[in-house]
């Protein structure tokens, strides 16, 4: 039975549609199964907004240089040295030509926006956001005739000794649920929607974990390959996750429930008792940690409490603040204990040290004399109404994945290239980023990836 | 109102479609929202359609972001509220059939008028030369008229405008300075932010195009030309004492001429292209208004056209009445019906520069 086509890409955010319009443009057929229905198409992609790439020059949109060197810098520091140097480097210098080629492919980049100038240098912003790159990116597939198709679950991957076949369908497409094909680009996410698997690792505070993307990442492909002898790569048992509000929806909140202002206040478990640093370093660097220390609170919770005077402070929220005129009246509205919530504002005002105050810098306004200490940022907590946001951990993504080479082909348990898998995107990152994560790495690591395993898949399939 | 409130809250603190036009960036510039400040951003708003492509909180997401359609609502609301005399802004409501009545009435009137005062013959019959039209009706109660009816609509606009300008002014209540008039006749000249930040706006699905850009420009610059026109034949009349009608080379004729067609080619392909429109980013409600106006504009143009090539013939007369009545509907509606967005998106575009410089040097 004759393939029907060269390329079958299973999944459909960035790093799927970089593959597919790659292996397009080098010649191969291409089908692209989104499991997700229309609107939904492109997994955590939507959320995104930005993508880290190397330059050695400022551009229109980039404020100055971003060599090589420091963006390898960079990853290493966020990774703590989790990270394959060899692929790692190789996916940097390949990312100053990302620049151009994704705008060939029809996206546009605009200027860092307004609460990110931190990121003006290093990262270059999607005019419009991570929809309108994937809507850009869709358009130009189609144009070239890749074939999409929509709630085009794969329910069963058929590979023989590192050989991928077919693919088995839950919905018929053309009559038949079998889909074979000569190369398979998998590019289908992680699997941090997935409640279920991450309780394996995460026991049942999993049930109190936000989902910030996509509800449909649930890492069946990932577990397919790893279950068919592709070798794994990264801790299974990490994810990313940030504090984002507790109001939020249980998937799919995105960028618009997280929360800034740790740095303004101070952050307290249900028992009203604080339990870290807040003021340890700038946003975003430790923006990261805030989401793994409230998972390790009882019942997954934790409060941000802040006064009226640093509202101004920080970015709009869309969930307001829960006020209070009084410290007790605002504890009684979070289900807190008032005497203990007292105590620790008290404590904590008490051991506030004179200083002055800037957020832009590890200022010198700390504690003494309480544990855990504030390093910086230190105010006290004294003018009311007084303010909170309730927060939960929101999974961002998983770090569990399939290796590859430089050719974004997968390996085998056996350290053997398979005949013609390739990977690219969130179920390979942690080929790159064993852990840690630096603003828009994920959508470098999709286009990179994705461009190179949509051409060698190509070349793969046309041999 | 409140959903409006309720989105920008939203928005505010994504931000992801800031690059895509003004309405964005003003939204930046504040944390709470008046009705005022609301008012100011649904007539900032171009309905382009971009950021409802572009959001990933769009419907079906049970965030339920939906800025054109929302800022499209508070639009029609806010030309009501901002009404004058405060009596008439219930002429918005069935806004469509008001000014279809109207235009009906006015031509209707011009027709029984010019016969109760003219004599069959004369009605149906052939002039030529100068002062053919006035034959049909003096030339001094015609600019008597019409200089009435242009002068009121004139007046309700100003105050319509004035009341708007001083609801958004807040914090930089006052005059306007003649760098952000001047941006915002370019921003409008050129629909800056009917383009989707670039790409062209979106209509019947997520694919960009720029009909409606191009549609816009053909009725607008169509209605200017035709404005010229009556301008330019009204100073050769009193100035030169030429009367009309002119020859076909002559520049009241061709300035009207194009006009003309603008005004009937925008029209048709405006109405088209909301007849495809994605009716997720339509208030319905308004309907009647935008197909109010549009057809007013087609039926000016229509008019004028059938005249201009018909005018030696005996159909001149009823012709010369029935545009005359468009014309005379479509001067004392203005203040009344969709005509009012060109305005208030003006005075929105003057306060956005402002506030753009406000910003950069504060």
């Amino acid at each position: 039975m004759n393939s029907k086509y060269d390329v079958l890409v299973i999944g459909g955010g960035n790093a799927a549609l970089c593959a597919a319009i790659s292996a397009r443009r080098a010649g191969a057929s291409v089908l692209v199964l989104e499991g997700a229905p229309k609107f939904y198409r492109g997994g955590n992609t939507r959320h995104t907004r930005n993508m880290r790439c190397a330059h050695d020059a400022a551009t229109e949109i980039l404020t100055g240089p971003y060599t090589e060197e420091e963006f390898w810098k960079d990853l290493l520091l966020v990774t703590g040295g989790q990270t394959d140097e060899e692929l790692a480097r190789f996916m940097i210098h390949e990312s100053k030509d990302i620049l151009n080629w994704i705008v060939e492919q029809g996206v546009r980049w605009q200027p860092s926006l307004g609460g990110t100038l931190s990121l003006g240098r290093t990262n270059s912003f999607f005019l419009g956001g991570g929809r309108a790159m994937l809507n850009a990116l869709y358009l130009t597939a189609e144009r070239l005739g890749v074939e999409i198709r929509y709630d085009a679950e794969v329910v069963d991957l058929r590979i023989e000794d590192g050989m991928f076949l077919s693919a088995e369908l839950k919905q018929p497409i053309d009559g038949a649920t079998e889909m074979r094909a000569a190369a398979l680009v998998a590019a289908a996410g992680g699997f941090e929607a997935n409640i279920e698997w991450l309780k394996e690792y995460w026991g049942e505070a999993a049930d109190n974990f936000l989902i910030r993307g996509t509800p449909y990442n649930r890492g069946s492909i990932l577990k397919m390959l790893l279950a068919k002898g592709v070798q794994e790569v990264g801790d299974p048992t990490q994810c990313h996750a940030v504090a984002i509000d507790a109001r939020a929806p249980k998937f799919d909140g995105g960028i618009i429930t997280r929360h800034d202002s740790v740095v303004f206040g101070i952050v307290v478990n249900k028992h009203a008792e604080r339990f870290y640093d807040e003021g340890e370093d700038i946003w975003p660097k430790r923006y990261a940690i805030w989401g793994r220390l409230v998972a390790a609170q009882p019942d997954q919770i934790a409060h941000i409490i802040f006064d009226s005077t640093v509202v101004t402070s920080f970015m709009p929220t869309l969930f307001p603040p829960i006020a209070g005129a009084t410290i007790a009246e605002l504890a009684g509205k979070l289900e807190l204990d008032p005497t203990a919530l007292e105590k620790t504002i008290t404590e904590f005002n008490a051991a506030v040290r004179p200083g002055t105050f800037d957020h832009t810098i590890l200022d010198d306004c700390r504690t003494e004399g309480i544990t855990p200490p504030k390093t910086h940022w230190a105010r006290r907590i004294e003018t009311p109404p007084y303010l909170a946001y309730p927060v939960r951990p929101g999974i961002t993504f998983t770090y569990l994945g399939t290796r590859v080479n430089r050719q974004a082909r997968m390996l085998m348990k056996d350290g053997k290239p398979s005949a013609n898998m390739f990977a690219a995107g969130e179920i390979m990152a942690g080929n790159v980023l064993g852990r840690g994560y630096a603003a828009g790495i994920g959508m470098t690591i999709g286009s990179v990836f994705g461009r190179i395993a949509g051409r060698e898949a190509a070349k793969n399939a046309r041999n | 109102m409140q959903e409006a409130d309720r989105l920008m809250t939203v928005c505010n603190s994504c931000r992801y479609c800031e690059g895509l036009c003004a309405v964005f960036p003003a939204m930046e510039m504040r944390r709470s929202f008046s009705d005022g400040d609301l008012n100011y951003l649904a007539n900032l708003c171009h309905a382009c359609g971009a950021c409802y492509v572009d959001c990933q909180f769009s419907p079906p997401h049970e965030f339920n972001v939906n800025v054109p359609k929302t800022l499209a609502v508070a639009r029609a609301e806010s030309y009501a509220a901002y009404a004058w005399p405060r009596a008439l802004s219930g002429m918005f409501a069935r806004n469509g059939l008001v000014i279809s009545l109207i235009a009906a009435f006015s031509m209707a009137a011009f027709i029984l008028g010019f016969a109760a005062f003219n004599d069959p013959t004369l009605l149906f019959g052939v002039h030529t030369g100068p002062g053919a039209f006035y034959r049909l009706m003096p030339h001094n109660a015609m600019a008597a008229l019409f200089g009435a009816a242009f002068l009121y609509a004139i007046l309700a606009l100003i105050m319509s405008v004035r009341a708007f300008w001083r609801d958004i002014g807040e914090p930089i209540s006052g005059r306007a300075d003649g760098g952000s008039i001047f941006q915002a006749i370019r921003d409008a000249g050129e629909l800056r932010y009917l383009h989707g930040g670039g790409v062209g706006c979106y209509n019947e699905d997520d694919r960009p195009t720029d009909r409606r850009k191009l549609y816009h420009h053909l009725t607008f610059y169509g209605f200017l030309l035709c404005f010229a026109a009556t301008s330019v034949a009204t100073l050769y009349h009193y100035l030169l004492g030429r009367e009309a009608p002119y020859a076909w080379w002559d520049l009241p004729v061709v300035l009207g001429s194009l006009g003309g067609i603008g005004l009937i080619v925008g029209p048709i392909g405006l109405l088209l292209a909301k007849a495809q429109r994605d009716p997720a980013l339509l208030d319905d409600t308004s309907y009647g208004m935008d197909v109010g106006f549009i057809a007013m504009l087609f039926l000016t143009g229509v008019t004028g056209m059938a005249l201009l090539v018909l005018r030696a013939t005996p159909a001149m007369g009823p012709l010369l009445a029935l545009h005359l009545g468009a014309v005379f509907a479509l001067f004392i509606t203005m203040p009344y019906g969709k005509f009012v967005h060109g305005i208030y998106r003006f005075a929105a575009l003057v306060r956005y520069a402002q506030e753009r410089r406000d910003g950069l040097n504060g």
